[in-house]
Parts: C-alpha cells; sequence; structure tokens
C-alpha cells in the first residue's frame, strides 16, 4: 500500500508482464512534451525535457511533439518558435484566452483532449506544482500510469519508458514502467535534465486544436495574481542565493551573522527545523522536509548537521557550501564545498570576502 | 471535565508496562502516560532481556514479542590499551526450550509490550509529560498534572515508572534529585550487518546470541564498563561511566566510544557495518544506598526511578518489571480488600521486594559502588598489570617461567604496596560478598 | 459540514535504511509517523471546523496497525476514524490508491452525509506523488485546489470557498464551489496539540475499519497490484557520491584567508553567477 515504493512481487501480476499491446494502444505514437507556460512565460524545466525528449524520441525512431496550452499573443508565438529551437518536430496548440492562467479544470480537459485526439505514447511534464496538479488529474482520467518526480528516463530494450524516481526521500532510487497501458506519463524533476543547446532558425509543424469550454462552464475563478515581488514574506523556495543556520550557531543572536551575509549577497536566509522549534526564526524560514524545498544557485548552510530531512529539501541546490565544526558531519556528504570551522568565525570573514569581492569588481568593471 | 481512574501508571517502560498490564488484566481501570512518541521512543538499553520477570506477567511472550537471539556465550574482558584476558562461557544447554536471556532491541521490545497493555483494556496517551503529581489537603496524591490543556486527571493511586531521572517525584517533593555519583552515563551504537556475518564472526547459529561484557582502560580510569550484543542484523555497542566521573575528567563519552571501538579485540568484530542510531542514557548505578522511599499516600515508585538497577551484573529491565508487577499486586490486593491507598497498605510492596530478589540483590551490593568509586586501580593499573602478565607468562623467550612468576609479582608490587593490593581484594570481596 | 482527511501512514524517512545486500527497505523497527505534510492539511480541516461546524474524519488506507496514525490524528482532534483495509489493497499504485479512497469517502458520504471537502497532504514523504489527491478530486468530481497557503474564506452557506494557491512565480487567488479537494502547502499553518479530553477520547473511541466489500468496491481488479498500470521493475540504493565536500583548507590559516578561499571556489564553480551578482551591485 506503498505509492511505488515497493518492488512488485514477480508474477502474478497482470501488469507486471509486458503482453502484446491491446489494439486500441497501438495507435499511440510519438513522445510529446506538456510546454509549462503561465503568464506569458514558460517554465525551463519544459525546455530541460524537450532535450530530453529529442533522445527518447530518436531512439523509439519517433517524433517528439510540444503540447502547449496558453493565452493567445506574442509570448505564446515566441513559445512555438523556441519549442522548435529546443528540439520539437511539432508543436500542438491550445491558444485561448481561458488558458492565459492554470486551472486544473480547464489544462485537465483539454491536455486529456489533446491526448485522446492525437495519442502519444509518452507523455512528459515538469515536476512543478502545475505539472503535478495537472498529472494526476490527467493520468487518472486516462487511466494510465504516470511516475513521479522522475531524476531520469530511458527506452528500455522492449521500447518501453523507464522512469528512475528517488524514494523514502531519496534513500532508495527506482525504475518503474508502465507497460500495458498508453500513454507512459512521467513528471520530471526541475534541474536535474540538462538544458538542450538551442538551434537558431530549426523549424516545424504547428498543430492547432481548439477548446471546447467556455468560461461560464468553468468553477474555478481566478480574482487575483500576487506576484512574489510584491509579498513582503520569505520568498525562499525562489530564492537564488540561500544562507541558513543551524543548531551550530548556538544561541539567537548569532543568526545576526547570517542576515548579514544573505544581505551581502542579495539573498533570502534560513534555517533547520529546531531552530524554528527554539523560537529563534519563524517558521517560514524552515528549510528541509516540512519546511521550505529550496532549489537556488547557491546555498551556504552555517552549524547543520545535514539530517536527512533537511538535505531533501535542499539537494537540489546547483552549489552547497557548508561549513561546520565537525569534519564528519553528514552533510559534508552533500555538501559540495566545505569549511571545517566555527561559522560564528566564518560566517563573518565570508561577509567581508564577498564583500570585498563584488566592491572590487565593480570598480574594476 | 476531570475523570478518575483507579490507577495511573508514570512512563511505559519495563517497568511502566509491567505495572499496567498486571493492572489492566485484574480489570482495574488504568490509566498509563507516556512521555515519548510512542512506548520505547525514547528508551535506550544494551539490551539483554531477562525471560524469568517477563515470564511471571506474560507466560507465552515469546510467542510474538520481539526477540533478537537467545545467548548461548557469554564473555567477560578485561581491556589494556592493546590486549585483553578474559574468561568465556558457552553451553549448549542454554539452548534450550525456553532461554533464559535474549538480546532485545528496545524501542521494538517496549512497543510489543505496550500493545500488550493496551489489548489487556489499559488506556495508553503518548506525547503527554507528566509535569507533577496533585495533591489533595492532606498531602495524599490523588491525580496528576501534564503538559497538555486541561491535563489534569486522577486516581486513587500514581504509579510513577518514570525512569532514571525521576523528574515527577523529586519535582513534587516526594524524593530527592537523584546524585551525579549515583548515575552513569551510557552511549550506545548500533552497528548494522548482514546476519550472515554477525554469525560467522561470533561463531554462532541463527537464533544464537553472544554478549561481551568489557572492563579496562578504556574508561581512562574513571568507574566504568562497557558492553557488546549481538543482535540479529546488528550489534549493540556501548560504554557507560558514572556522571560525576565523566565532569571530573573532563572526558566525553562519544570519545569513549570511539576508543572503545577501535580497541584491536573490538575493532574486527565491527568491521564494514554501518552505524545507525547514536543514544546516551543514564543508568541508575547508586545501589541500595540511593534508593529512596518508595511508597507513600496514593502513590509508589518502581524500575529505575527507584534506582533498582544491578550494575553488577548489568541488570536493570527484570529488577523493573519485577518491581513494577509487586506494586500491581499490591494495589490489586488493596482494592479486593477494599482498603484505601494509604501509605500504611502500600507498605506491603516494600515487604513484597524485600522478599524477592530485587532487594536481596542490592542489599548483596550495596557496598559495591563506594568500593570502586574510591579504589579507582580496578579501571586503570589492574587490566594494564593483567594484560602485561599474561604476555609475560605467554610469550616463550627461553627465560624460565619461575622468573617470569617473579616478574608479574614484582610488577603488581611496584604498581599497588602490598598492603593496597591486599586491602583491594579484601574490599572487592567484602562487596561482592 | 463534513470534511474527510486523507492521511497516511510512513516509516520515518530519518531511520530507514537499505539492506547492504539484497537493497530492499529494512522496515523492521523502523518508526512509522504521520506522513508530515498531512498534519497541515489536518490543521486546516480542524481550523475549517472550528469555524462554521461539522465533523473532521480522517481516513487512511493501509495495514491494521496504521491504526495509530488515526488514533494520534484524533488525539489532535479529528472527530472520526476510518481505517481502510484489505489484503487486496497491498501493492496499490497512485492510481489504485486514488481508487480504494474515494470509494471509501463514497461510503463515508452515505453514513455521514455528503462530504464537502477532502483535504490531502500536499504529498507523501515514502511515495512522494503527489498525485493520490488530485486522483481522488478527479475521481469523485471535486474542484481541485493543491498547494494551498492559506484558505481566505468559507462560505458554507453559498458553498464557495476562497483560497490563496502556490503557481509559479507568485499566489493565486482563487474562488470555486463546494466539494473541493484540498492539499496544504507545508508550513501554511502550525499543527495544534489536542486537549488532555481529546487524547483520552482518542485513545477509546472505536475506529470504523472497511474492507473492500465494505467500502464497496465491486471490482478488485482494481484494486492493488492488479489495478496498478505501474510496475516497479527495478529497486536500487542510489551510488554515493564519490566526491564528498571539497574542503576549504583551514590548518593554520587565518578566517580572512580560509572565506576568500571559499569566495574563489565557489565563483570558480560558478562563474555565471559571479557575473550575474556583479551585475546585481551594478544595478543596485
Ligand atoms: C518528521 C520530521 C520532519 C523534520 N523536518 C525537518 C525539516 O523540514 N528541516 C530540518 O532542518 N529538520 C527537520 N527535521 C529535524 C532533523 O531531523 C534534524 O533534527 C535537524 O535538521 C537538525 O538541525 P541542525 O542541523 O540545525 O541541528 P543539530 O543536529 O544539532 O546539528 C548542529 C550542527 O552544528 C555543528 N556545530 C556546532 N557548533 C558549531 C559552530 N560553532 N560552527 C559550525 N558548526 C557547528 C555541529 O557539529 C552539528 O553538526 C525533521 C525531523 C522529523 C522527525
Ligand atoms: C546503555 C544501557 C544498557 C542497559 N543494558 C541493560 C541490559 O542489558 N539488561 C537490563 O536488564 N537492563 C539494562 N539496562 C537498564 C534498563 O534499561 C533499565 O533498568 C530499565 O529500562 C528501567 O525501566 P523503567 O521502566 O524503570 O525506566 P525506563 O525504561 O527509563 O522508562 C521510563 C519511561 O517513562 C517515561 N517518562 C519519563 N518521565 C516522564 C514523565 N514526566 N511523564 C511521562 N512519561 C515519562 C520515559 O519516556 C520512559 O519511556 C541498561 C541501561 C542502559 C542505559
Ligand atoms: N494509503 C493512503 N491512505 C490515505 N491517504 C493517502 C494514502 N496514500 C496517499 N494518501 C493521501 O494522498 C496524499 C499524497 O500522497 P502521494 O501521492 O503518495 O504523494 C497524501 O499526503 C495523503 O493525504
Amino acid at each position: 500500500m506503498s505509492q511505488q515504493a515497493a518492488p512488485a512481487a514477480a508474477g502474478g501480476n497482470r501488469a507486471g508482464m509486458k503482453k502484446e499491446l491491446p489494439e486500441h494502444f497501438k495507435a499511440y505514437k510519438h513522445v510529446w512534451v506538456f510546454i509549462e507556460m503561465e503568464r506569458g512565460v514558460v517554465h525551463p524545466v519544459s525546455w530541460e525535457l524537450l532535450g530530453e525528449g529529442r533522445k527518447l524520441a530518436d531512439k523509439l525512431g519517433v517524433e517528439l511533439a510540444g503540447a502547449l496550452l496558453a493565452g493567445p499573443g506574442e509570448a505564446t508565438q515566441a513559445a512555438v518558435k523556441d519549442c522548435f529551437e529546443y528540439g520539437a518536430d511539432l508543436v500542438y496548440l491550445m491558444e485561448d484566452p481561458i488558458l492565459a492562467d492554470y486551472r486544473n479544470q480547464t489544462y485537465a480537459a483539454s491536455l486529456t483532449d489533446l491526448v485522446n485526439t492525437h495519442k502519444p505514447e509518452i507523455l512528459l511534464l515538469g515536476a512543478t506544482n502545475l505539472g503535478r496538479d495537472l498529472a494526476g488529474t490527467v493520468a487518472t482520467t486516462l487511466a494510465t500510469g504516470l511516475t513521479a518526480d522522475c531524476t531520469e528516463l530511458a527506452i528500455d530494450h522492449e521500447g518501453s519508458l523507464a522512469a528512475t524516481r528517488p524514494t523514502f526521500g531519496g534513500t532508495l532510487l527506482c525504475t518503474i514502467h508502465t507497460l500495458n497501458f498508453r500513454p507512459q506519463m512521467a513528471t520530471v524533476r526541475p534541474r536535474v535534465m540538462a538544458m538542450p543547446e538551442r538551434q537558431e532558425g530549426r523549424e516545424g509543424r504547428v498543430v492547432p486544436h481548439s477548446l471546447a469550454l467556455e468560461e461560464s462552464s468553468i468553477i474555478t475563478k481566478i480574482l487575483d495574481f500576487i506576484a512574489d515581488a510584491n509579498i513582503e514574506k520569505a520568498q525562499l523556495a525562489y530564492a537564488d542565493i540561500v544562507v541558513a543556520g543551524g543548531m551550530g550557531l548556538g544561541r539567537q543572536e548569532n543568526f545576526k551573522l547570517v542576515q548579514d551575509l544573505a544581505a551581502v549577497l542579495g539573498a533570502e536566509y534560513g534555517c533547520s527545523r529546531p531552530v524554528v522549534q527554539k523560537g529563534w526564526m519563524p517558521a517560514e524560514r524552515q528549510i528541509g522536509q516540512t519546511g521550505k524545498t529550496i532549489r537556488p544557485r547557491l546555498y551556504i548552510a552555517a552549524g547543520i548537521s545535514g539530517a536527512i530531512q533537511h538535505r531533501v529539501g535542499v539537494e537540489g541546490s546547483d552549489i552547497i557550501l557548508a561549513i561546520n565544526t565537525d569534519p564528519n558531519a553528514t552533510i559534508f556528504e552533500f555538501a559540495h564545498m566545505g569549511i571545517v570551522g566555527d561559522a560564528l568565525q566564518i560566517l563573518p570573514a565570508l561577509t567581508e570576502a564577498f564583500r570585498r569581492r563584488l566592491a572590487v569588481n565593480r570598480m574594476a568593471g | 471535565m476531570s475523570e478518575t481512574f483507579d490507577a495511573i501508571v508514570i512512563g511505559a517502560g519495563p517497568s511502566g508496562n509491567a505495572c499496567a498490564y498486571v493492572l489492566a488484566k485484574s480489570g482495574l481501570n488504568v490509566l498509563q502516560i507516556e512521555r515519548g512518541e510512542y512506548s520505547g521512543s525514547k528508551n535506550v538499553q544494551g539490551a539483554i532481556l531477562y525471560a524469568d520477570a517477563l515470564e511471571r506477567i506474560i507466560p507465552d511472550f515469546r510467542e510474538d514479542a520481539p526477540l533478537e537471539r537467545h545467548i548461548v556465550e557469554q564473555r567477560m574482558w578485561i581491556l589494556d590499551d592493546k590486549a585483553h584476558v578474559g574468561g568465556h562461557y558457552r553451553s549448549d544447554a542454554f539452548n534450550e526450550e525456553k532461554p533464559n536471556r535474549y538480546t532485545i532491541i528496545r524501542a521494538q521490545f517496549d512497543k510489543w509490550f505496550n500493545r500488550k497493555v493496551r489489548e489487556a483494556g489499559a488506556l495508553v496517551v503518548c506525547e503527554t509529560t507528566v509535569t507533577e503529581l496533585i495533591k489533595d489537603g492532606k498531602g495524599k496524591v490523588i491525580g496528576v498534572r501534564t503538559d497538555r490543556e486541561d491535563g489534569e486527571v486522577y486516581a486513587d493511586v500514581v504509579v510513577m515508572a518514570d525512569g532514571v531521572n525521576a523528574l515527577v517525584g523529586s519535582r513534587s517533593g516526594i524524593k530527592k534529585e537523584v546524585a551525579p555519583e549515583t548515575v552513569a552515563l551510557a552511549v550506545k551504537e548500533m552497528h548494522f550487518l548482514p546476519q550472515d556475518v554477525i554469525e560467522s564472526r561470533f561463531n554462532i547459529g541463527e537464533e544464537e546470541g553472544v554478549v561481551i561484557e568489557v572492563a579496562g582502560s578504556v574508561t581512562v580510569g574513571m568507574v566504568g564498563t562497557a558492553f557488546l550484543y549481538t543482535n540479529k542484523e546488528s550489534i549493540a555497542i556501548g560504554i557507560g561511566c558514572l556522571v560525576s566521573d565523566f565532569t571530573e575528567a573532563q572526558v566525553r563519552p562519544a570519545f569513549l566510544l570511539e576508543k572503545f571501538k577501535n580497541h584491536p579485540s573490538i575493532k574486527p568484530l565491527l568491521a564494514g557495518s554501518e552505524v545507525k542510531e547514536y543514544a546516551a542514557h543514564l543508568i541508575p548505578e547508586g545501589g541500595l544506598p540511593a534508593v529512596p522511599q518508595l511508597f507513600g499516600d496514593g502513590w509508589m515508585i518502581v524500575g529505575d526511578a527507584a534506582q533498582f538497577v544491578n550494575a553488577v551484573h548489568r541488570e536493570g529491565s527484570n529488577l523493573a518489571m519485577t518491581s513494577g508487577r509487586l506494586a500491581a499486586e499490591t494495589i490489586i490486593d488493596a482494592k479486593k480488600a477494599g482498603k484505601p491507598m494509604s501509605a500504611s497498605v502500600l507498605s506491603a510492596y516494600k515487604k513484597a521486594l524485600e522478599n524477592s530478589f530485587v532487594l536481596k540483590d542490592l542489599h548483596k551490593y550495596r557496598r559495591l559502588p563506594k568500593v570502586l568509586h574510591h579504589n579507582k586501580h580496578f579501571f586503570t593499573d589492574y587490566p594494564r598489570l593483567l594484560s602485561s602478565a599474561a604476555e609475560t607468562m605467554l610469550r616463550v623467550d627461553g627465560e624460565d617461567k619461575r622468573s617470569k612468576e617473579k616478574k608479574v609479582t614484582k610488577s603488581f608490587r611496584s604498581t599497588r604496596s602490598l598492603g593496597g593490593l591486599i586491602g583491594d581484594m579484601f574490599n572487592l570481596a567484602r562487596a561482592f560478598r | 459540514m463534513n470534511i474527510v482527511v486523507c492521511i497516511k501512514q510512513v516509516p520515518d524517512s530519518a531511520q530507514i535504511r537499505v539492506h547492504p545486500v539484497t537493497n530492499t527497505i529494512m522496515r523492521q523497527g523502523v518508526p512509522t509517523i504521520i506522513n508530515p505534510y498531512d498534519l497541515f492539511s489536518l490543521e486546516a480541516a480542524l481550523q475549517l471546523r472550528d469555524q462554521v461546524g461539522g465533523k473532521v474524519i480522517v481516513l487512511t488506507m493501509g495495514p491494521p496497525m496504521a491504526e495509530d496514525a488515526l488514533r494520534k490524528a484524533m488525539g489532535i482532534g479529528a472527530d472520526k476514524a476510518v481505517l481502510l483495509t484489505d489484503r487486496f489493497f497491498a501493492g496499490s499504485d497512485t492510481l489504485a490508491t486514488s481508487y480504494a479512497l474515494s470509494m471509501a469517502i463514497s461510503k463515508i458520504a452515505e453514513t455521514e452525509g455528503p462530504v464537502d471537502m477532502v483535504f490531502c497532504g500536499k504529498q507523501t514523504i515514502d511515495g512522494d506523488t503527489a498525485q493520490v489527491g488530485p486522483g481522488i478530486a478527479c475521481r469523485l468530481g471535486l474542484n481541485q485546489l493543491t498547494y494551498i497557503t492559506s484558505i481566505e474564506s468559507l462560505d458554507a452557506a453559498k458553498r464557495e470557498i476562497t483560497v490563496q494557491r502556490r503557481a509559479e512565480g507568485g499566489v493565486q487567488v482563487l474562488k470555486t464551489a463546494l466539494p473541493v479537494m484540498v492539499t496544504m502547502l507545508e508550513g501554511s499553518n502550525v499543527v495544534r496539540r489536542g486537549s488532555m479530553p481529546n487524547v483520552l477520547r482518542a485513545a477509546r473511541e472505536p475506529i470504523t475499519i472497511l474492507n473492500a466489500a465494505k467500502a464497496g468496491i465491486e471490482d478488485l481488479t482494481r484494486c492493488g497490484l492488479k489495478g496498478s498500470p505501474t510496475v516497479v521493475k527495478k529497486v536500487f540504493a542510489p551510488k554515493p557520491r564519490a566526491d564528498k565536500a571539497k574542503l576549504v583548507e583551514t590548518a593554520n590559516r587565518s578566517n580572512t584567508d580560509i572565506a576568500n578561499d571559499a569566495v574563489e571556489a565557489i565563483f570558480a564553480a560558478a562563474p555565471k553567477l559571479h557575473t550575474d551578482l556583479l551585475g546585481r551591485v551594478a544595478q543596485a
């Protein structure tokens, strides 16, 4: 009773054996990537997926398509062009004002309709909030398999999608197949697949598909959109650089050192859970499994031991620098760089070093 | 709203579980309150389970209790820095139908025991800390206060099974706080290894287990011992010393454990293992002199909270379970007789303890804590002397045996005066008598 | 108002070990907890109940020992608990799980009256899929509100709810009609601690136990392994990263030197970050 966590018992499992695909699934061909576009912006994971999808399509000898649902406008046209340049052979385009903002009902109905009409054998989405919200509904409606939050995709010798993903917070990896149902669906973790090379001027076909929905039949209404720029609260999850402190800082006052470094870097700051439990920082600053998941380009962790619940929240960071007095601290097992030393000494030194480095170059530049 | 129970048991370790189980089995309305997330979540123990104490409570416990291995071999080692001297006892007689000792993993065992308590009909509430006892105007204990909202609950009698720190009692002014020289701090690690590796490394069969008890220079002169037990797929290893010694010697417990693990006699036993679970816990080692008042109007103390540990034989959980059972039986008898839970009625508990091995054994070793505390040679000089004596005698190098014997005697004499030597032996013998 | 909160009992991820030889999860002795994400949803449900009245019913599908999780949830404040348990459910993937849970929710509606809201956790920490909630919503035709950061208002009479939902680059303010399926974002509230009378009630209260038949499931091929289109073909431990953290040389060096080295190393590894930072500084 654990989703995709336990290995299926060998035999005794209908789905577990690859059979001749039922007749009605044989028409399912080609690899699709759902192009996630919200408010005029395409999520970079979509390009990463086109790069990965290209490899899968080539292996299978089929076409790679982007499925783009968006409001009409220049941005949408630009996105179509981008799809081709990132490797798509064609784009299924559903363009309608109703699709300008994401809503589960409109997107799920549209994508399901698109799939039922054009029948892809593989459908990939980003494992973003939007992608996971949408994929869960579409897969349920289509009654097909969906593998969540994958970190590796491949085509096996029988031509089926082998989707590998972490479970139990990354303690284990498992490879999951959808053998007897179509399409084979997967959501893929952002920033795991490489960004593909852009091929300027590459072209492809646009296949328009019309929307069969009226605004009046849509139950959920969007009252407002509050951009992050207008929100006062910590925007940890989306910050480029994050500096965090743990129990190793010893006292509430010492978190000033974390904030000072963050200020110099224009970064957000955060902390481990016990720091919140102590009341030294507000709950919205907590990083980790039961706090925020962050994916910054640089994460600096001072006085944090690196417990698994903290680790799962920061693993997506491009670079992790850990500062810890204990050379055996587990954080050094997944950090990229480390300083074995007293954070109370190192943090101010780092603040100074960054300040100097950024200032010097400004004068030089 | 508040409820009144026949009895409230504070804590769900071996003593609390034993007590609550026996009470609930007899049909009393029992509330058990545990601070941890579940019974066993906060508990640390080596751990050896002595079957007899449990058998008297749950005769068929072997059917479903989570037992790791039964012990077929006991090793006693005295270590110096590079060697161990010692004895083994191994017997096929221990492969009996109802083995006498088992290794267990406390988190699992306590959970199982607590499930039995619930099945027996007691109400168990976890993640709730008892902060103090509630007394009536005459000083009789009538209930407990907890850290939850609307957290007062009432009962005819409250049994404190809250472990070594026994804060409930000291906070409520019915006992003193524990003194640092009467408690040892033990640190422990679990080392995971595949089952077949453990069995070949210790030369044992599928269900069989080994215990190694260790004393000597690993404790860098402090009063303490170390141990190693085999579980099914893990090895429990730990070391403990008196808290007062740790403070005085400024040694970190983790350092001691590292030292122990890296001892040439121990290291190969652990090679290739994956370490999980570092834990630290106190053990009451004050012996009889440290035992507090055990009962009063509306209250009783059992288990570690009453300092019921036999440090010499490393027994604790059996004293805990036995005292829990005896407390429960006292309550049941009083209930049946329709008597109030007054100090005089509950004094039957102490009599029962005196008639059991619990107070008899503690009485036997009553002098030992003091002897060891005042004769640190047992942990410094003697291990080294024993080891070099053994080495001298075993090394074949052309020297005649008589000269070797003389050398050994001399080394003992030069380290410790004859009077000192004899005195140590005498004290030790007396303490064991 | 009837609110169902789906909770799952999961192994505490901090204490999971992988068997070195067989590469399987060693569950024995690993303590279980309520999936931490579910607690944020439970708390949100309790707050709504306290506000507009009604019942919070916790539901879990799992082995008999999942009862512990249900009792814990009642101790926190849930009014009723339902355990969906049957060997036919073993090996369920998200499609089969959401099927079984949605059937159980329909059954609950038969005895308790219509279910107005279903809460799920954002995701579990073992399966980690975030698919079961949307699956339930889809099957029961509930309006779906995932990644909710706050519930702004609930009008029980008009059957309308307004929420803030975490989206890319900002927060959507959405208004929709009941019945709904909601998943709360972590950190969106602080889980309460149940009072003593509550935990006493939770320890005593009987729990409704449903097997497949009692949940009204007739087609067992939609449950468990049989009803799961996904197949786990391989489970393996990740390769330990060969390169542990590169340590900055610290022996006999000043903090300033150490810090300078660290800054150099960072910018060497991420030159673009360096230029972007300089750009930002220049703009400021
Ligand atoms: C269900 C559950 C969910 C959880 N969710 C989260 C979560 O979301 N986020 C989270 O963070 N935790 C979470 N935890 C807690 C987690 O298990 C750890 O307890 C926590 O991450 C430890 O925080 P820490 O590293 O700050 O503190 P500690 O573990 O106490 O580590 C402090 C570290 O600081 C080092 N240190 C000490 N002094 C100094 C100094 N002067 N300079 C530098 N280093 C120093 C020490 O060597 C040590 O490594 C969760 C736990 C559970 C059970
Ligand atoms: C390292 C080590 C090795 C040991 N090895 C052995 C061995 O091999 N064999 C053996 O027989 N004994 C051994 N012992 C001793 C044995 O563990 C104890 O004697 C035994 O656990 C005592 O049981 P207890 O129920 O009295 O206390 P505990 O097991 O300590 O249980 C007390 C319980 O009360 C709870 N509690 C405490 N305060 C409160 C409160 N205020 N409110 C609510 N709940 C509370 C605690 O959370 C705990 O669950 C060992 C001990 C240690 C530390
Ligand atoms: N077996 C289950 N029983 C009850 N609820 C579940 C179960 N599995 C998943 N859920 C709910 O669905 C959410 C998402 O789970 P998952 O899709 O596994 O990440 C969880 O947070 C729970 O609220």
